[in-house]
């Protein structure tokens, strides 16, 4: 049988602004306090695995703290850390607007790097920034164009997107291996096959007075481009009432295909730019050096930030600050590398598992007249 | 030696039971749902319970069956004081409800769902013996389903039947019927009343039936008990009370707005003949493939109600969906105004086309935005709510709704308000003014009072009454006759995804329709 719940609205003066402000406040509120809780009850169950594994726990989060953001050092080295990471979590919350869980950005970040490498093999004397410019389109378009297949199949095929677009994380890593292997292999690059390096005049220079590269500049203006369509554009309009009732936008006439489409589009152009950064500014080339899953993380980031585009940044932040610290844990306390990620997974596991607390924190609870 | 001397006031072991209420109070929240009600239900009587939306019926039969738990109040059974804390407790006592909607599984056969409902199953089944046993319950039975059928292949009144038996073959004594007969056609649910009534006159069960309809009371109820707002509102035995007396018990003393005129659309130059929608040969898949809609083909005209009637699941939801755009068709075409409707949303500003559908919060709203959001959908991408076509100006949004709310009596916490926070009824005003606040040339409503109370009804009704005056085609889907006849023009039958039947509203007679309706 179905519950009902049952609300008792009372007729207020609707100019109590008063009141408007304190439901912004008390939903604020409970947005920012039931992901904090999550993260912490996630850190309890990391400090009890690291101590079966000898370790004091205590020492690790110092340690990690030290690592993520201890230091001038550390810091840049997270924020170099967050700038894919933003990215790619666009590329999963622009969808999630409407409503879609596309998890496929890892694969449009490998088309996206694999096609800034190829662009800039052919404008071998082309000034820098023109270099870069086209870079950047490129690797928009192919990540665009990668999304944006996982989209048409939901949309003309009833495909899932999010096993479609998983799925074409495998192609895309193919594809980036065939060609990385073949026809754009750098001849020179003999035990790590690599495309030729895109030459240190067209790479992406450094925010001035810091190690920190102009890629964390573009994911946050992304992000804030993204908050603007979203919430203050009748794109984003179509995409809020799409995905919060797709009969109800149907019934209005909006075109729910091209949303998705266009949705997808954005969404790996956004995971495609991250491509780029990581060629451009990193690694000077395409190799498998860009696969380290980057795409993935991001879906945690989405996740995370409950899918708005400007709460990604800190988050994102938070999540490059316990990747970057994985390297001092394994250093001092001989831990693996890869146990931030055994964090990373029980963070993901308790944002899930924390939706159930929304509305249900005693000292948030709706105050009723 | 102890002499076993028989309780007389104990229940008798079988045979139909006597039922009171008496003092329940229910809150929920701020909301008092109930408020020291008493009812009495005599063994063996055909009792009805009658009250508006709202009125507390619901809530009610839920504390006696043990889903709620009252505030205060006890339930008398057969006499004796019983805390029924569960509703495993109140079937132990021999009560059972039916519910509105059915609860069988429609993949298993009737002799299935029947032994799968009891209690004290085996682990292992005999379904020989199962069948033999079912066939003697059956003979004492006075109707019967077939056993092997699957339930999905059964019509509505089997079902409804196959409900009852259920409860029967479980031993209940005091059946409660939510509604029974809102998805029947007239003739399947005398049937169905008649047969239990005879039951009860034989003593052999006492039924408690909420319901809302005059007639069915009046033909097959003893007595009644009439709630309003939560509140006992009076009761009484059946030949001893007036259609008038218990109108008024629901109502109290307030009062309805008159029913709005019926006027001639006299237009400005358009003739009232001219054709706004037109539906040609029009096939429509369910969510499952099928064909629902078959071929129907009809034509609504300026300033006119056009009354679908049908039982629920014959095909009006997905011919609804179609026309309203949710929807894609797969064969024929819908004409506006004599151009091929595409759904776009440049046709449906271009037509002035308006929908009403039932469940408004599913299938017009989003719930989690505001109010001002909910009530600009059909206008966000105009001015003013737009600037240039693309930018949002969020304090149009909020002066817009402002008007809307105030004109249609939107009870609201404010236009920022999450939509989903609101009534049923607040939300259904909500999208009326959405809908039918501006211009409409062509109105489309499904059940457009599904829910709602008597006052609600009445200015729904009178607004679209006034739309239609204004000279809009109105196509009227409803599975409540009395709303049909009271609004439309012309009524027209679905069955099986084809309109079986249509007419003039001053020469459709109700048995025609109830057989048509039945597929006859």
């Amino acid at each position: 049988m179905r519950k009902q719940r049952i609300v008792q609205v009372s007729p207020v003066s609707i100019d109590d602004a008063s009141a408007r402000w304190q439901d912004i406040l008390r939903s604020g509120a409970e947005a920012v306090a039931v992901p904090l809780l999550a993260v912490l009850g996630a850190l309890v169950v990391f400090g009890i695995f690291v101590s079966l594994a000898g370790v004091n726990p205590f020492e690790t989060y110092n340690l990690m703290y030290a690592g993520a953001f201890g230091s001038w050092f550390s810091w840049q080295n997270t924020l170099t850390r967050a700038a894919p990471l933003i990215l790619t979590a666009l590329c999963c919350a622009l969808p999630a607007q409407l409503g879609m869980v596309v998890i496929g950005g890892e694969g449009a970040l490998v088309i996206g790097g694999l096609a800034a490498a190829a662009i800039s093999q052919a404008l071998p004397d082309a000034a820098p920034l023109v270099v870069q410019i086209a870079m950047a389109i490129a690797a928009m378009a192919a990540g665009a164009a990668w999304i944006a297949m996982a989209g048409g199949l939901r949309h003309w095929r009833g495909v899932n997107e999010t096993i479609a677009s998983l799925l074409l994380v495998y192609i895309a890593i193919a594809v980036f291996n065939h060609l990385v292997e073949g026809l754009l292999r750098d001849p020179a690059s003999l035990n790590k096959p690599s495309t030729p390096h895109i030459g240190d005049a067209n790479m992406l220079s450094t925010i001035p007075g810091t190690d920190i590269h102009w890629g964390l500049a573009y994911g946050i203006i992304a992000c804030v481009l993204a908050y603007i369509l979203i919430y203050r554009t009748t794109f984003g309009f179509g995409m809020r009432v799409a995905g919060g009732n797709v009969k109800a936008a149907r019934m209005v006439g909006l075109p729910v295909g091209r949303l998705v489409l266009v949705a997808c589009g954005l969404a790996g152009a956004s995971a495609g730019l991250a491509g780029m950064v990581e060629v451009a500014a990193v690694h000077g080339k395409a190799n498998a050096s860009l696969i380290v899953g980057y795409g993935y993380t991001g879906i945690l980031v989405a996740f995370l930030a409950r899918h708005n585009p400007l709460a990604i940044i800190p988050v994102a932040i938070l999540l490059g600050g316990i990747g970057a610290s994985g390297g001092l844990l394994q250093r001092r306390l001989g831990l693996p590398d890869a146990t931030v990620l055994v964090l990373q997974g029980l963070i993901f596991i308790a944002i899930l598992t924390s939706e159930v607390l929304y509305g249900r924190l005693p000292w948030l609870k709706k105050v009723k007249s | 030696m102890v002499m076993f001397v028989p309780d007389p006031a104990a229940p008798p072991a079988s045979g139909a039971l006597s039922l009171e209420a008496l003092g329940m109070s229910k809150q929920f929240g701020a909301l008092r749902a109930l408020d020291d009600v008493t009812l009495k239900v005599e063994a063996g009587s055909f009792h009805a319970l009658l009250g508006e939306n709202g009125a507390g019926k619901s809530t009610l039969v839920k504390c006696i069956m043990g889903y709620y738990t009252p505030d205060t109040g006890q339930v008398m059974v057969g006499n004796h004081e019983q805390p029924i804390d569960s509703p495993r407790m109140a079937h132990t006592l021999g009560l059972g409800m039916v519910y509105q909607h059915f609860t069988l599984v429609p993949d298993m056969t009737v002799a299935e769902n029947l032994v799968l409902a009891r209690t004290d199953l085996p682990a292992m089944i005999d379904w020989k013996k199962e069948h033999v046993d079912l066939e003697s319950f059956f003979v004492t039975m006075p109707f019967r389903v077939p056993l092997d059928r699957k339930v999905a292949a059964l019509s509505a009144g089997e079902k409804q039947k196959t409900e009852i038996l259920k409860q029967l073959y479980l031993k209940r004594r005091f059946l409660i019927l939510d509604e029974p007969t809102s998805v029947l056609t007239p003739g399947e649910a005398d049937e169905v009343l008649g047969l239990l009534r005879d039951m009860t006159r034989r003593n052999e069960l006492t039924v408690l039936t909420i319901t809302h309809k005059f007639r069915e009371v009046f033909a097959f109820a003893d007595s009644v008990t009439v709630l309003r707002r939560g509140r006992f509102a009076g009761s009484g035995k059946v030949t001893e009370l007036t259609a008038d007396d218990m109108a008024k018990m629901m109502m109290g003393d307030q009062k309805l707005p008159d029913p709005a005129p019926r006027m001639d659309y006299m237009g400005s130059g358009s003739p009232r003949e001219e054709t706004r929608l037109a539906i040609q040969s029009l096939q429509v898949a369910d969510d499952a493939g099928q064909p629902a809609v078959k071929s129907v083909s009809l034509r609504v005209r300026a300033g006119e109600i056009l009354g679908i009637a049908g039982v629920s699941g014959n095909g009006q939801r997905e011919l609804v969906e179609a026309i309203a755009g949710q929807r894609d068709i797969a064969g024929g075409a819908i004409v506006l105004h004599g151009e091929a409707f595409d759904a776009s949303r440049a046709a449906m500003k271009r037509h002035k086309l308006s929908c009403l559908p039932e469940e408004p919060l599913r299938n017009a709203c989003v719930a989690t935005m505001s109010v001002a959001e909910n009530l600009a959908f059909r206008r966000f991408d105009e001015p003013p709510f737009a600037a240039g076509g693309w930018w949002l100006k969020p304090a149009a949004f909020r002066e817009a709704a402002k008007q809307v709310i105030a004109r249609y009596r939107v009870k609201t916490p404010g236009p920022d308000a999450a939509i989903g926070q609101l009534s049923g009824g607040n939300v259904q005003r909500a999208v009326l003014g959405r809908e039918i606040g501006g211009d409409v040339n062509v109105l489309v409503a499904a059940n457009p009072c599904f829910g709602l109370d008597f006052a609600a009804v009445a200015d729904i009704h009178g607004q679209i009454m006034a739309a239609r005056n204004r000279g809009a085609a109105v196509l009227l889907v409803s599975e409540d006759l009395d709303e049909l006849f009271e609004l439309s023009d012309r009524i027209a039958v679905m069955f099986s995804g084809r309109i079986v039947f249509e007419d003039a509203i001053g020469n459709a007679d109700l048995t025609v329709i109830g057989r048509h309706m039945a597929g006859h």
